[in-house]
């Protein structure tokens, strides 16, 4: 795909839970290779709209593309999805976890899952069960698994959310680095402040509807 | 989607194998019914070879339910569910997956049982035995493959372990009446069983065959 075409695009979509709209037309494009940042109050739609792009909910109206098709199937294995629960299973170890979820991608190489787990900055040797892992190691686990099929674009739904600052920091770095990978990222976070130095541009919405976009200062 | 089906069993017998939350609880239930019945009806081998069908899969209808409802449960902690959603994994391999892990507990759970009913209620087969056999593995099959469809169907309603039994046991009706049948014709030796051996194979057939057409609908549903 040219780099010039749009990795996301969304079509006047719109999605409805009973009388309740959750996002209300909302029109935009997203550049591969950038990080963008989704900020707003609870219940702005930003995690619908993340559901939406990962295939989990589908669109009363309008339309998603992702990487120019909007065959969700088709592309779902070039998207990673990180969601506010963990997806993991507690009486399974990390590595355990992993290797599950890379059998589900087709992958049988269990040296992407020791490696994943390294990046993430997590003991491929730990053999305690995932239900014992801090708040914080689940969420890096839960990172490495949305990692696990080297997706080219990855949809975070408050992925430092009770992650220590130091922790914070490192998963900062290793986003920055997969952007420069040129990995398009749709970030949802109430802690926009740790981006701040990295992404590309700030997505703020209100009411189900993006109502400002800003772009970072390159001089910064 | 081989090598999917015995990654997702081999999770599943290992999440059991470690939380021991179905076998448990059906074991339990299971043995509760064997010896209260045994207790209250106090039968003689003859009357026991009547009734013994019908109180051996009822007790194993319910006790699998407990199971299949597990089955799910621990696809909803964490939302772990959501990872094989978004996954290209097919729809059709998760439901295979369980529906054959749901039928290594049952026939443990059988497995189990069957020489504490013979004890309990002084059973010996006139009829052929090697049938009890094929009503046991055609018979466990109905049961896994609609509680596990039902059990996903379930997934999202809020009294998702009241709902299993009343969506799975109206349309299991055909099938318990022809394992019980067939169990108790095998047992008593009055006449063949092979009617209804038969009649259970074919709605095997048919509610896999439905199953699976049906089931990355219900996967999928929000």
């Amino acid at each position: 795909m040219p780099s010039s075409s749009p990795a996301v695009v969304l079509e006047n979509l719109t999605k409805q839970f009973g009388r309740f709209t959750a996002l209300r037309g909302v029109t935009a494009e997203f550049a591969p290779g950038r990080m963008y940042v989704i900020v707003g109050d609870n219940g702005a739609g930003k995690t619908t709209l993340l559901r939406a792009l990962a295939g989990l909910v589908r669109p009363t109206r309008g339309r998603i593309l992702i990487l120019g098709t909007s065959d969700v199937r088709a592309i779902c294995s070039q998207v990673g999805y990180m969601a506010h629960a963990s997806l993991l299973y507690d009486e399974l170890s990390g590595m355990e976890n992993l290797r599950y979820f890379a059998r589900l991608y087709d992958l049988a190489d269990t040296s992407r899952c020791a490696d994943t787990m390294s990046s993430v900055n997590l003991d491929s040797q730990l053999n305690r069960p995932v239900g014992q892992y801090s708040q914080g190691m689940r969420q890096r686990l839960s990172l490495a698994r949305a990692l696990l099929n080297n997706p080219q674009i990855l949809l975070l739904d408050e992925p430092f959310s009770n992650v220590d600052a130091n922790s914070a920091t490192q998963m900062v770095g290793l986003l920055a680095g997969l952007r420069d990978q040129g990995k398009t990222m749709l970030i949802v976070t109430h802690q926009s402040s740790l981006l701040e130095g990295v992404a590309d541009e700030f997505v703020q919405m209100q009411n189900g509807q993006i109502v400002n976009r800003s772009q970072r200062d390159a001089n910064q | 989607m081989t090598s999917i089906i015995q990654a997702t069993l081999a999770k599943d017998l290992r999440l059991e194998w470690r939380s021991k939350d179905a076998i448990n609880s059906m074991l339990f239930f299971a043995l509760l019914v064997v010896v209260i019945f045994s207790f209250a009806f106090d039968p003689t081998a003859e009357e026991s070879r009547r009734i013994a069908g019908g109180l051996i899969w009822v007790a194993l209808l319910f006790a699998a339910v407990v199971a299949l409802n597990q089955t799910w449960a621990r696809e909803l902690r964490n939302q772990a569910l959501e990872a094989y959603r978004v996954s290209p994994a097919p729809a059709n391999s998760l439901f295979l997956a369980k529906a054959f892990g749901n039928f290594v507990f049952v026939a443990v759970l059988e497995l189990l049982m069957t020489p504490l009913f013979i004890v309990f209620y002084k059973l010996r087969a006139i009829g052929p035995a090697w049938q009890l056999i094929i009503v046991a593995v055609l018979g466990t099959w109905a049961l896994v493959v609609n509680g596990t469809f039902f059990g996903a169907m379930s997934l999202r309603t809020r009294n998702r372990e009241i709902m299993l039994p009343l969506l799975l046991f109206p349309i299991s009706i055909p099938a318990v009446l022809a394992m019980v049948t067939a169990t108790t014709n095998i047992l008593t030796g009055e006449s063949p069983a092979k009617f209804w051996i038969v009649l259970l194979a074919a709605y095997d057939l048919v509610f896999t065959t439905a199953c699976l057409l049906l089931f990355e609908t219900v996967l999928q549903a929000e």
